[in-house]
């Protein structure tokens, strides 16, 4: 193990980014589950911007990254808030979250 | 092996277990706190990386507003999570397989091609330091970005309260606009009626003592 290098925190967010594709394969059902599961992949591709952000040589490259970052943070934010606000709309009528009782459109 | 690289390993160690438990998590609640133990060390590794101002805004947007709010949620629903585990084992085979080929193929070409060590920090950004360089940054070059994201959160804020307002029955609210829209005559019936004369009364003991 030598020193840290971009291909470290790289690999990192792509394990992490695996790891909730399997979550959302594993838990189909829950709906809860599955949008912890997004914001974990979220979380996974700002890791990748944050080490980029680190390792470029040119610093308006390297403070573009986390001006990225900043933003997905801020859409993620609202993402949850009206996920979690249509959640609890989708109990109050169905009384339940889970994913295959959902049928209703046909699509 | 330099302590960084130590903590790097460590921090790493705790994030992907906390995100292992997040998706098997039996009871959602848990599944709830083990992800915001993987936003808390991943901001560490977002430290590591001399992001400070990212790494503490992911500790108090998420930890402190979004993961609430998620435990609210989760808190506030009647969730029978057994019927939920039902063919959970089934998927496994599947599930894994597909997880292990995408994180293999990425460590595969990413540690090959990425062994760049990181650039030594430039004049201007030790003086000035992360949070005031990312300040420059948005309110010159992404300032208009900055007020969609604004726009954004407002809309948010919006959907999401009139998504789960409900209108209480026994309110005394009232409608302004149909107050001011009331007439004259949607209050008041004038009715006809035929006048009544009082007659002056007898005044007592005329003529009288």
């Amino acid at each position: 193990m030598g020193d840290l290098t971009l291909g470290h925190f790289l690999s990192l967010g792509g394990i992490l980014f695996a790891l909730s594709v399997v979550g959302i394969f594993l838990n189909r059902r829950n709906l809860i589950v599955l949008l912890m599961a997004i914001e974990l992949m979220l979380l996974a591709v700002n890791l990748n911007f944050i080490a980029f952000s680190h390792f470029l040589p040119l610093e308006a490259d390297r403070m573009a990254g986390q001006v990225m970052v900043f933003f997905i943070l801020t859409v993620a934010a609202a993402e949850s808030a009206i996920g979690l606000a249509i959640l609890v709309v989708l109990f109050r009528n169905r009384a339940s979250i889970n994913v295959e009782e959902l049928d209703e459109l046909k699509g | 092996m330099n302590s960084i690289t130590v903590l790097f390993y460590v921090f790493s160690a705790v994030l992907l277990f906390a995100g292992f438990r997040v998706i098997t998590a039996r009871s959602t609640v848990h599944a709830a706190l083990y992800l915001v133990l993987a936003f808390f060390s991943a901001s560490c590794i977002w430290m590591l990386l001399k992001a400070e101002f990212l790494a503490i805004a992911l500790v108090l947007v998420y930890v402190g507003a979004v993961m609430v709010l998620f435990l609210f949620v989760v808190m506030m629903l009647d969730i029978n999570s057994d019927a939920f585990r039902e063919g959970f084992y089934k998927h496994l085979p599947v599930a894994g397989f597909v997880g292990a080929l995408i994180a293999l193929q990425m460590a595969l070409v990413l540690m090959r091609g990425f062994q760049g060590e990181a650039p030594a920090p430039t004049a201007r950004e030790l003086e000035l330091g992360n949070t005031k360089l990312l300040g420059i940054e948005i309110y010159t070059d992404y300032l208009y970005p900055l007020q969609l994201a604004a726009v954004l959160l407002l809309v948010a804020i919006i959907a999401a309260i009139a998504l789960t307002l409900r209108e209480r029955k026994d309110s005394k609210h009232m409608d302004p606009a149909q107050q001011v829209r009331a007439k004259k005559a949607d209050r008041v019936r004038l009715v006809k009626m035929a006048p009544t004369v009082e007659q002056p009364s007898a005044p007592k003991n005329e003529g009288g003592a």
